[in-house]
Order: structure tokens, then sequence, then C-alpha cells
């Protein structure tokens, strides 16, 4: 039985089609990797996911509960099984990256302060942090934000960690010191991994499966290999980076012109 | 014609809608306020109501007593100039003691506090949102009500009403200054003649504006920046519409409870 279900789900923003009839299982343990352009809808589905936003229509299955029409207890335990580590980190300011991975430890169990010191310690020690654990947000680099943000993610030992763009603004060594984390938590703890990136690189190092979005829609979902012999045109343009629009010179000179020509009738 | 109706309509359902969330969150508010009280609530809760506490009213203490003190001297000055003239001079004492218990002690305050505190949770709230730092505490399932503003407003509730009382303090002390060095009236007398003129039911008054004034300041900054869309220049925007729409409504409310104690003072 699939962990994740999605179904049929549309997602509409002042009229206009963001996500269309998407369909899609994600297994327990395993790595679904959310590949796209920009623009393509990742995110989208993403906060659909996390039950972040509501679609048009549609349902989305997280451990059998419709996170789009349950009440909102129903949503908070749905969530005490979801780990998150968005784009940005989004590491409190205020509190120092042990407090932040402190905190859904202390806000949802009922554990002594000295095994909450001791499991943060743990967390930090999993993602390399453990020497930085005093230390503010502000005070390090983006590598460092994403994974203590991954940290705080796996505080409550989640069955499902979710990766907005882990590696979106990384230099290539600390993208693939991410990448490795990624398998070794899900190697360590067996948890479903959903990452949504554009890297391709990224996407075929820690995926079981891929779901390729464009505007809105799948055009592909399958297993590493099936996505690399894909011949879908989409797809292959995605793969071999082929431009959708090219920039025409003699374009731009026209347009230039025009705009000469008008500035000259004005005067 | 056509486009006035419907810019009218479309301010009148905007306004509407501003003054519909306003009153949701209050409830909310109120309903989460339990977990931030101490004792019975949340530990880490009440820590943050602490500090906010701190910061709304400690911090503010210089500012609202220089304000009070300055205000103080301006109306015994302003009042004797006139009262000189009718051998009245003795009524600068009930002018300023009932003038800053009833009035000038909690609206000094709340603008004061509108201008630091209003604007710091619009800014606050605003990075948080966009930071993700909202979203990410909702996926921790924790509500953002809870966590962020229920500290907010129960501080806000504690400590303006604090700082009306110092405010009322230092402005009537500075009428006694002033009543000292024009008249050589013994300070003793002065606080005398200050009891006598000042009732009970003024004090409350003032106390009871205080807690509509702290109620409208910590909404109107925390629904600001719950309501940022986009990036940070968005966050400017809406700390500066925090700050002009607290004080705006700060002194309409004054005015609607000065007209409701007047008349009911009159029946």
């Amino acid at each position: 039985m699939p962990i994740i279900s999605i179904r049929d789900l549309a997602v509409e923003y002042d009229g206009r089609r963001v996500l269309d009839d998407l369909n899609l299982d994600v297994e327990p343990a395993e790595t679904m990797v959310l590949l796209g352009g920009s623009g393509s809808g990742k995110s989208t589905l993403l906060r659909q996911i996390i039950g972040l936003e509501r679609p048009k229509s549609g349902t989305v299955l997280v451990k059998g509960v419709d996170i789009t029409r349950c009440s909102p207890a129903e949503l908070k335990k749905v969530r005490h099984s979801l780990g998150v580590a968005f784009q940005s980190a989004a590491l409190f300011n205020s509190l120092s990256v042990k407090d932040n991975v402190a905190l859904p430890l202390r806000e949802h169990t009922r554990l002594a302060p000295s095994i909450i010191d001791l499991m943060v310690w743990m967390k930090l020690a999993v993602v390399g942090l453990a020497d930085f654990a005093k230390l503010l947000p502000q005070k390090l680099s983006g590598g460092m934000k994403k994974r203590g943000a991954v940290a705080r993610a796996l505080a409550l030992d989640p069955e499902i960690l979710v990766l907005d763009e882990p590696s979106a603004g990384l230099d290539p060594i600390v993208a693939a010191e991410l990448d490795e984390l990624i398998l070794l938590l899900k190697q360590a703890f067996q948890m479903t991994v959903i990452v949504v990136t554009h890297e391709m690189a990224s996407a075929f190092r820690i995926a079981d499966r891929i779901a390729m979005l464009h505007e809105g829609k799948f055009v592909a979902v399958g297993t590493k290999d099936e996505i690399k012999a894909s011949q879908d045109p989409l797809v292959r343009n995605f793969l071999d980076r082929i431009p959708e629009r090219i920039a025409n010179a003699t374009a731009v000179a026209a347009h230039f012109e025009k705009y000469l020509h008008s500035q000259e009738t004005v005067q | 014609m056509a486009n006035l109706l419907e810019d009218v309509g479309k301010k009148t359902l905007d306004e509407l809608d501003y003054v519909g969330s306003l009153n949701i969150q209050l409830w909310s508010t109120l309903h989460a306020m339990k977990s931030a009280l101490p004792l019975i609530g949340n530990r880490y809760r009440w820590q943050a109501t602490v500090r906010q506490m701190f910061q709304i009213g400690y911090e503010a203490l210089p500012m609202v007593s220089l304000m009070a003190i300055s205000t103080g001297f301006i109306l015994a000055m302003q009042g004797a100039s006139e009262l000189r003239r009718f051998g009245a001079l003795h009524y600068v004492i009930d002018l300023v003691a009932v003038g800053f218990t009833r009035e000038l002690g909690p609206l000094l305050t709340a603008i004061a506090v509108s201008g630091r505190s209003g604007s710091a949770f619009a800014a606050e709230i605003g990075t948080m949102k966009v930071t993700e730092e909202l979203d990410s505490l909702r996926v921790m399932a924790l509500e953002p009500i809870e966590f962020v503003l229920a500290p907010k407003y129960l501080a806000a509730l504690i400590s303006i009403p604090c700082l009306t009382i110092i405010s009322n303090c230092f402005g009537i002390v500075a009428g006694g200054l002033f009543m000292f060095f024009s008249t050589r009236l013994a300070p003793m007398l002065y606080f005398r003649y200050v009891m006598e003129s000042i009732a009970l039911r003024d004090v409350i008054t003032g106390l009871v504006k205080s807690v509509a004034f702290a109620t409208i300041i910590a909404h109107v900054g925390c629904l600001e920046g719950f309501r940022v869309r986009g990036g940070p220049d968005s966050v400017g925007h809406s700390t500066t519409t925090a700050v002009v729409k607290s004080t705006f409504l700060v002194v309409v409310a004054d005015a609607i409870f000065t007209a409701i104690f007047y008349f009911t003072v009159k029946s």
C-alpha cells in the first residue's frame, strides 16, 4: 500500500491551472524525486503533499488520510510523521541551531531536557553540525543551514522526509555532500524520501523513482533507467539541456530598430 | 461612474475583509492564549511572553517616561497660562491629574508602543512568512497563532497597562514640578490635591482603554505581518501600514471609549 497517494490533483491560482490532474503513488521507504524546470509546479505539488495548501480538486492521501479534507486534528497527527526541510532552510533566526532542532522535541514529546539534548546532538552529528550547535543560523553557510534544516526535519524520526530543492544555490561539492547525506539517511532510517529538485545529477544519484513535471503535468514517471531511456521530447529536452526558447539575434535587432523608429517618430 | 462604484465597492469589501480577519485572529488568539499563561500553559510560551514583556514594556520605559514628563509639563504650562487669567491656577492640578489618568497616559503610551512594538510585530512575522518560517511551524504541527501571536498579545495585555500607570505617574510628577517652580506649592500638598481630584473610576477608565489599545496594537501589527505577500519590500510596507493603522484605530477607539464614559457619567 502506498504511503502517499495522489489522485486527480488539480491546483489553480487566480483561475490559472498550475497542477493538472496529477496521479502518483509513493511506496514506503522509496526515494521519489520530483524533477522539473522552473515554474513546472514541483514546489506547488510539494506544498500539497505537506498540507500547506488546498487543491481545487483531487485527493492527497498520506498514510491513508486525505489531507485535503481532513480535520485540523487529523492533519496535525499526519504532520507528526512528516519531516520537511524547506528550500530556504527556514531555520528560526532567533534560536540557535541546537534549539531549532530541539523545538519539535520540546513541543511534541515529554522527554527530559537531558534526553532532548542527547537526541539533538545525535541528529546534528548525523548531518555533521555537532560542532556548530550553539551558533545562530545567520552565522552558518548556505550548505550548513540546509543540513541544519534536515537535522530539524529528522528530530521526530519521521516516516516521510520531504526536501525542497536541497542543493539549490550550493556549490557542486556541498550539493554532492547533501546527496550522500540523503542516501545515508535512507539507508539508516529506512524512511520514505521525497525530493524536489531540478538538478539532474542529484536526482539520478539519490532517486529510486523520478516523476518529471512539465507545466503542471507529469510527463514521465519511472525508475532512473526508464527516465534516462525515455524518448519523450520534453524529457529528452530536459535531460539533454535543450532550451525551449533561444535568443534570436535577428529578432533582437528588429525589436531595437522598431524602438528607434518609434522614438524618431515621437521627436 | 461605473469605475467609481467599482472602486468604492472593492475598497468596502477589502475593509470588511480586514475587519473580519482581525476578528477571526482575535478569537483564535483568545482560544490559544491559555498555552501562554504561567503554570497552566506551555513553559516555552510563557518564557516567550516574558521576553516580549521585556521588549514591549521595559525597553519602552525611557521613551514613555520622557514623553509623559514632557507632555505633563506642556499640559501644566498651557493650562496655567489660561487659568492664571481667571485666578484659577490651582485647577492645573485637576487638569494634569484627571487629564493624564483618563486620557493622556493611555493614549501617549499606546502611540509610543504602536510605533515601537506594532511595527516590530509586523516586521518579525512578515520576515518569518517570507523566509518560510511560518510554513515550517505549520508542518511541525505548531500553530503560528499559538506559537507567535499568543505570547505577543499576552505580553501586550500586561505591559501596556503597566506602562500606562507609569506614564500617569510621570505626567503627574511633571505637573507637580511645574507647580513647585511656578507657585512654590509643596510637593506633599500637590499630591494630596491630586489624590482628591482623581477618582478610582478615572484610573479604571484609563486602564480599560489601555487594554483595548493593547489589543489593537498587537492584532493590527501581527495581522499586517501575516498578510505579507511576496518579498522583503512587502515587509517594509506592512511595517508602515501596521503603525499607521494601529495609531489610527487607537485614536478612534479612544474617541469611542471617551464618549461612552462621558455619557455614562452624565446619566
